[in-house]
């Protein structure tokens, strides 16, 4: 039947092209150094779409002692990886790091949504535009797929760059275990939780650096402030607008598809080669989305994590301060001033460790971020001149076969 | 004997064998006479109404009267006697220079009854020119329509249109003028030739539609883009209509077409107002005709009009299909500009925010050819539209005006059916007659059936010829489509290349900017 045909593809649509990775990870931000370190190597080499989940087959290279085998390979879903990503998040030891965000939630709903819709007998269509249009949302599906994919992976991949996250014994689990995690989602009352974690630290945030007069006195976390809370409100909204061109070049890749067939079929006396054009615009949208829209939505979640550090750290200045004053009270009052020197100590500690650490943390996250867009728009434009190229190479043959058939 | 003419334009030339105009009466019953001058006198003045009607034989007689009486012209019943004395020129009364009655040659014409009269004859030495090139189609005359202008205020305002000609056609008085018309005059010509030759099987090219919204726009004043865009709109659309009615070689002879370019006043064409009776009465006819051809079942003979029929209604659907994909396609182009826009605007703020002086330049960069690029998005839309829809628009038109003629077609052969089965009656109420033995009735039967014999002959005949003249049209009909579609969709092609090639500019500059990154 037809809504048969228009099933999603898969099970396991994703074909391994000799040792190359499955999706083009070259595609996401990621420095190149990332993928070529031998001590550690993850990849998800397959992943498999059933119903509403997605299983990903993670693939472990090693040749550190923590692995009890050099290769390893598991089965993995997505709320395995953000748990990994929980547990780091919520580890006070990698308070100083920016965590590298978790991968979205797969969603293919839209997508197929439109599968449903085209299968389910819609009569307007000829018999040659319904195949070109499985075709298109064939495609788009399956660059979803390779994204979401791609996505988990580069969150695996910058798991495994960093030098203190990669030795992290959850990490392991995840990359070892051979059983099924088996964690559950959270459930309502921890997201609820997460949810006003998150409220009360926006709110925090005010409180600490306003109300209380907390006084910035260094002056690059000062300013990575200021440009982080509007990078982040910026990119983001950057990261909107290019989903909708991205979106409106979809539509448009579809609204060619049957003038195309029409204007083919209106005679063998006229043009039969206006079909490639609709392909190849297509074709520049999925490309585009996966340069631009991925990167900005990449560092709208990567700048937010680095805001999340910022927070912890000012938190962790705000227990300094709360610790100073406390040991100024036990002082006065002579009462337990040793444990309230201790206190202070541990807590100035923990602050400078994480000020250094987050110092670092936000230079890499810098230079990252520099060379990522770099890769990407260099890409983006030499893809654009690409496509067209070919677009007017396609183009021109076709008005000289039309010209000359006079 | 019933000459075969075409309805003719009034060329300026004069013929040498000039007769005198009979009766000082006017043009075409001076006309009439001339054609008439050959051996067989036609038949008695007084005609049975009924023969002449829309359904008639012969072309539209010259009963386009400029006035109010004009309704009487779309009636489906309409009775014009033909050599009725009451019938007024179809020219302005222009004096005689104009009518120059020429020796009628058998080209396409319409089969004309002696006795049916009609319309002009044709011109002989600019029916030569046009005969030469006939074989192309291309005849040395371009028609452009420019400078839209508005005259008056209010409601009463109207949007005058320079129509220019330039032509070295010698039935034209010049070789090169122009002339100031406004849109009810394009209707007018249009409802002119279209009850001159529609009926007879020619494919008459149909006038741009009315709009009252859009013009009530324009009336009003309203200076913004969708009223300028509406009258640019309407200025190629009328150019077009032009060029095709000037490309048939039938037509372009017509004096009404000739009139209408040369002309420098033009009687105002009254009954194309939007709400007025006749416009009215029309669709009323329309209404009638249409259920009228649902009972028509036409036994038909010939295959090739059956597949005809079904062809063009294929391409109907084809094209009025294909007419809203493109609608859809200008308005998500439209939507990808404005969302290009936003995404320009949106990169730029952010280039603005990032602190790496090398990044935030090559942000700024990119939000430039964001611009650009919405802007030949912009531009694309454009040619989208106007190239493509309104095309689609055209043919989508044409092709019911195709469908009416061979819905005339039909109505030729039942007129021809009625008149056999009418044929019989009387042959039977003769044989009653006979054996009845009444023999002044009798001598009346006979000359009844005389006079039914020979309208079964003309039935017979009118239905062949519209046939012939309609296979010839469908054939330039097919060539021209052809050709239209060939050259819009080449320059629509053309168009994307354009496009590709800036794109290929603008991302070729930006790419230094994005190496330049450090």
């Amino acid at each position: 039947s037809r809504l048969q045909g228009c099933s999603p593809p898969g099970p396991s649509m994703l074909e391994r092209h000799g040792d190359g990775p499955i999706a083009d990870i070259t595609l996401l931000p990621l420095s190149e150094e990332l993928v070529t370190d031998p001590s550690l190597q993850v990849e998800i080499s397959d992943a498999v779409s059933e119903r509403d989940k997605v299983k990903f087959t993670v693939q472990t290279k090693s040749s550190l002692p923590h692995f009890t085998r050099p290769a390893l390979s598991v089965v993995r879903q997505h709320e395995d990886f953000v748990w990994l990503h929980d547990t780091f998040s919520e580890n006070d030891e990698y308070a100083g790091i920016i965590i590298p965000p978790a991968p979205p939630r797969p969603d293919f709903e839209t997508s197929r949504e439109k599968l449903q819709r085209l299968g389910e007998g819609n009569s307007t269509l000829t018999r040659e535009e319904f195949a070109k249009m499985k075709q298109e949302l064939e495609g788009e599906y399956l660059a979803i797929f390779k994204k979401t994919v791609a996505m988990h992976e580069v969150f695996l991949q910058h798991l495994a760059a960093h030098p203190v996250l990669r030795r992290d014994h959850n990490f392991y689990v995840f990359l070892e275990y051979d059983q099924d995690l088996s964690v559950r989602g959270k459930n309502r009352k921890e997201l609820l939780g997460g949810f006003f974690r998150n409220m009360v630290k926006s709110a925090d945030e005010v409180l600490i650096t306003g109300v209380l007069g907390l006084k910035e006195v260094d002056e690059f976390f000062e300013h990575e402030r200021t440009f982080l809370l509007e990078y982040n409100t910026r990119v983001r909204d950057t990261c909107l607008k290019a989903d909708r061109v991205m979106r409106a070049h979809k539509s448009l890749a579809e609204d060619y598809i049957p003038i195309s067939v029409a204007l083919s079929s209106l005679g063998t006396q006229e043009v039969c080669q206006l079909q490639t054009p609709p392909e190849l615009l297509g074709r520049v949208a999925s490309d585009e989305d996966l340069k631009l829209s991925d990167l900005f939505k990449y560092y709208m979640r990567d700048s937010q994590a680095a805001k999340d550090l910022l927070y912890r750290r000012l938190q962790a200045l705000a227990d300094y301060e709360n610790a100073n004053k406390a040991l100024d009270r036990a002082r006065l009052r002579n009462k337990e001033v040793k444990p309230a020197e201790a206190h202070q100590q541990l807590c100035c500690q923990r602050f400078e460790q994480l000020s250094a650490s987050a110092k670092q943390e936000l230079t890499d996250f810098k230079s990252r971020r520099i060379s990522a867009f770099r890769k990407n728009l260099i890409e983006l434009a030499e893809l654009e001149v690409k496509h067209a190229k070919a677009s007017s190479l396609l183009l021109q043959n076709t008005l000289i076969v039309l010209k000359g058939d006079a | 004997m019933a000459a075969e003419r075409e309805p003719p334009p009034l060329g300026e030339a004069r013929q040498p064998e000039l007769e005198e105009l009979e009766d000082g009466e006017d043009l075409f019953t001076s006309t009439v006479s001339t054609l008439e001058s050959s051996p067989s006198s036609p038949e008695p003045a007084s005609l049975p109404t009924e023969d002449i009607s829309i359904n008639s034989n012969g072309p539209k007689p010259a009963e386009i009267i400029l006035d109010d009486d004009r309704e009487d012209l779309f009636a489906a019943t309409e009775e014009v006697s033909l050599d009725s004395p009451e019938r007024e020129p179809i020219l302005s009364p222009d004096p005689t220079p104009a009518i120059t009655p020429v020796t009628p040659t058998t080209l396409v014409t319409p089969r004309m009854e002696s006795k049916s009269i009609t319309a002009p004859v044709i011109f002989d030495r600019s029916r030569e020119e046009i005969e030469e090139e006939a074989n192309g189609d291309v005849f040395d005359i371009e028609i452009n329509v420019s400078d839209p202008e508005k005259v008056g205020d209010g409601m009463n305002a109207y949007m005058a249109y320079r129509v220019t000609t330039k032509t070295s056609l010698s039935m034209f008085h010049k070789n090169e003028f122009s002339v100031k018309r406004r849109f009810s005059d394009f209707l007018g010509l249009h409802s002119k030739l279209a009850t001159k030759y529609l009926h007879v099987g020619y494919i008459v090219p149909p006038a741009p539609e009315k709009s009252i919204v859009g013009m009530t726009k324009v009336k009003v004043g309203k200076e913004d883009s969708s009223s300028t865009e509406f009258v640019e709109k309407r200025r190629a659309a009328l150019e077009r209509y032009l060029q095709r009615t000037v490309k048939h070689p039938t037509l372009l002879q017509d004096p009404d077409l000739r009139q209408f370019l040369e002309s420098s006043e033009l009687p105002r064409a009254v009954n194309t107002q939007a709400l007025s009776g006749a416009g009215i009465l029309r669709m009323v006819n329309k209404a009638a005709d249409a259920v009228n051809k649902m009972t028509i079942k036409m036994n038909e003979s010939d295959a090739w009009f059956e597949e005809k029929q079904q062809q063009f209604e294929n391409l109907d659907q084809q094209l009025r299909k294909l007419h809203s994909n493109v609608e859809a396609l200008v308005c998500h182009r439209k939507e990808l500009s404005a969302n290009t826009a936003a995404f320009a605007k949106s990169a730029a703020m952010l280039g603005n925010s990032e602190d790496h002086t090398a990044l935030s330049r090559a942000l700024s960069q990119l939000a430039e050819v964001e611009e650009k690029i919405d802007q030949l998005h912009q531009e694309q839309a454009f040619a989208d539209f106007y190239v493509f829809s309104e095309l689609l628009g055209d043919y989508i038109r044409l092709i019911a005006a195709v469908k009416g003629v061979l819905d005339h077609r039909m109505k030729c052969w039942q007129k021809w059916q009625d008149a056999q089965v009418t044929l019989q009656k009387k042959r039977e109420a003769e044989a009653k007659l006979q054996l009845a033995n009444k023999p002044d009735k009798l001598q009346q039967a006979k000359d009844e059936i005389k006079e039914w014999e020979t309208k079964v002959q003309q039935g017979e005949r009118d239905f062949e010829q519209i046939s012939k003249t309609i296979r010839k049209e469908v054939g330039r009909f097919e060539k021209e489509r052809v050709k239209d579609f060939k050259t819009v969709i080449i320059k629509y092609l053309e168009s994307l290349v354009q496009t590709q090639q800036q794109l290929i500019k603008y991302w070729e500059a930006f790419l230094p900017e994005a190496k330049a990154i450090a």
